[in-house]
């Protein structure tokens, strides 16, 4: 399995990143080794395991519906790069 | 309603986002109360910071399976939860948590009834997710300001199956989906709060085509009359584009209830691609029978059940049990003044008109009403015993369900006691007998309804508190003797 150019291309747009044409190009041929690197796994025959999402022995971690106070606004906002009447302010986003 | 036969069958889909009503968010401990100072109910987990772990709140996880179970869905036994990918500043992961291939619910359905005629709408799933947080645009267009106090309040989308024919199916479905989740103590449903938000897909194909035509989404609507506004503007739309042979493209539309149309958000070119993917900081569910009976045992009895009871115990008609039903509140309100001792249909009477009647022209809900059942139950009484008249009682309830009194103290401040002296009615029918010949030789001349207008002058000299039935019987004494 390796990856095209277009698919980086598109990955780099929904990542929100700026690649010039030399790191496209990079990006392509190294994400193509590790997905085959990857691609290895696929040879293993897993017929008689059962499909997993983790790794970890453990089910149902579950917490109680307690609530509990954590930061103050002024925490919450003091890494904010810019905040304005108790919210954080970012650039400008319409919906679209 | 156009009555107008369309030469296409219209194709809706709905998806509804209910935030639940947990006292705690999905995977932290801020609390998930709506209205807070902005960013106070916020903790390194819900702000995203890096490195922390999220845990998932037993509460929602029981609350969706009772949804589900309500909305006669099959528990997905090994339910799990996904990273949902893309970028917005109200979601400050980068990604929300939700759940892609293994929905904690499948394959439901919901019974509607509208325009005489009963239906069954399927429910493709339920599936759990966090709320992202809220965003406000300045209006000069220069920033964007982000509260994070609902990111991680808990949500249940409910998909439906396009099943749905029609913007009055559409709305009866909404209508029935807020009275489970109000029954079943999940949510308040508060369209205006946000507490229950609609999009809906809808598609236009010729009557005995399989295949669907292409959908269009529209999102924006805040309340179920703007749902039902809405699709029957698209529909109108779509049906002219057809007609007129332009091709509809899949889009997402935004209603705009001012203007009474829909605009383009987006097209397919920037339909959005999630990258699903398993999320790794929440370890799978495995739910057993036992706990899926557990939580079925706390589903109370539902709109649909209590309806029919209402019909057979009570002896209400369909329409009457219809209307008490639909809200879990009202129907309560219902029943306990019914258990004070008088009859349902009288109850059934004042609740669903003067009462529905002044919540609705005032925006009001029940519980913000200071009336109570046993003084409803009281006035009914009254007005049986002939304490006061139907028309005083009005003028009581009304003073009711402002101030929150006693209908025996509303009528003895206000004097309205009902006139039931012989003696006293008495004179009053002979001057009204003396001050209308004309009524009196209309009736003797076998003019039946000439006795109303002698009893309705009758009560005009008493302010209304004659007692109607004595009259009556007093002018028919004198007119007969």
């Amino acid at each position: 399995m390796s990856i095209t150019l277009q698919e980086v291309e598109h990955i780099a747009h929904l990542s929100r990143l700026a690649l010039s044409d030399e790191q496209k190009a990079k990006m392509t041929e190294t994400l193509g080794k590790i997905l085959n690197f990857a691609n290895e796994l696929q040879e293993l025959d897993v017929e008689n395991v059962a499909p997993t999402t983790h790794s970890l022995p453990l089910k149902n971690v579950l917490r109680d519906d307690e609530p509990r106070t954590w930061l103050t606004q002024e925490e919450a906002l003091s890494h904010a790069p810019q905040s304005e009447n108790g919210h954080f302010k970012v650039p400008a986003v319409m919906e679209g | 309603m156009t009555t107008t036969v369309s030469k296409y069958e219209t194709i809706i889909g709905l998806e509804v986002h209910v935030e639940m009503n947990t006292r705690s968010k999905i995977f932290c401990g801020c609390s998930a109360e709506f209205g807070a100072p902005p960013n106070t109910n916020v903790c390194p987990i819900c702000l995203g910071h890096p490195g922390v772990l999220p845990v998932l709140n037993r509460e929602v996880l029981d609350k969706a399976m009772k949804a589900s179970l309500a909305l006669n869905c099959t528990i997905t036994k090994d339910s799990k939860f996904d990273r949902k990918n893309y970028f917005y500043p109200d979601s400050p992961d980068a990604y929300q948590i939700s759940q892609y291939d293994k929905p904690i619910g499948q394959n439901g359905w919901i019974e509607i009834e509208v325009d005489g005629y009963t239906k069954r709408i399927g429910i493709n799933r339920v599936h759990m997710e966090e709320d992202a947080g809220k965003s406000t645009h300045a209006e000069d267009g220069s920033s964007t300001l982000v509260d994070l106090n609902r990111a991680g309040v808990p949500l249940i989308e409910i998909v439906s199956e396009p099943d749905i024919r029609t913007p009055n199916e559409a709305k009866a479905y909404l209508e029935k989906l807020k009275a489970i989740m109000q029954y079943c103590e999940i949510s308040d449903c508060k369209m205006e709060e946000g507490s229950l938000r609609c999009d809906a897909n809808i598609s236009l194909r010729p009557w005995g085509q399989e295949k669907f035509g292409t959908k269009r989404e529209l999102k924006n609507m805040n309340s179920f009359n703007n749902v039902k506004k809405a699709l029957e503007y698209e529909q109108a739309e779509q049906e002219s584009m057809i007609e007129s042979g332009v091709a509809i493209e899949q889009a997402t539309l935004r209603w705009d209830d001012a203007a009474s149309k829909t605009h383009v958000m987006r097209t397919k070119e920037d339909a959005h691609d999630y990258r699903y993917f398993p999320e790794p900081d929440l370890v799978e569910l495995e739910i057993d029978d036992a706990w899926i009976e557990s939580v079925r045992a706390t589903i109370p009895e539902l709109p649909a059940e209590r309806k029919a009871r209402y019909q057979q115990e009570f002896g209400l008609p369909s329409h009457d049990a219809d209307v008490l039903t639909a809200s879990k509140r009202v129907a309560d309100f219902f029943e306990a003044t019914v258990q004070t001792g008088v009859e349902a249909k009288s109850a059934s009477n004042w609740i669903m008109g003067d009462f529905l009647g002044y919540l609705n022209a005032n925006g009001l809900e029940i519980e913000e009403v200071p009336l109570q059942p046993g003084q409803l139950g009281a006035m009914i009484k009254m007005i049986d015993v002939g304490e006061i008249s139907t028309k005083i009682a009005k003028e009581v309830f009304k003073e009711m369900l402002q101030s929150g009194k006693d209908p025996q103290a509303i009528v003895k401040e206000k004097g309205l006691v009902q006139i039931s002296d012989e003696g006293e009615l008495l004179k009053i029918v002979d001057d009204v007998i003396a001050n209308n010949p004309k009524s009196v030789e209309d009736y003797k001349a076998g003019k039946e309804k000439a006795l109303g207008a002698l009893v309705g002058q009758a009560m005009k000299a008493t302010k209304g508190k004659g007692n109607p039935g004595l009259l009556n019987k007093l002018f028919l004494d004198r007119l007969n003797a």
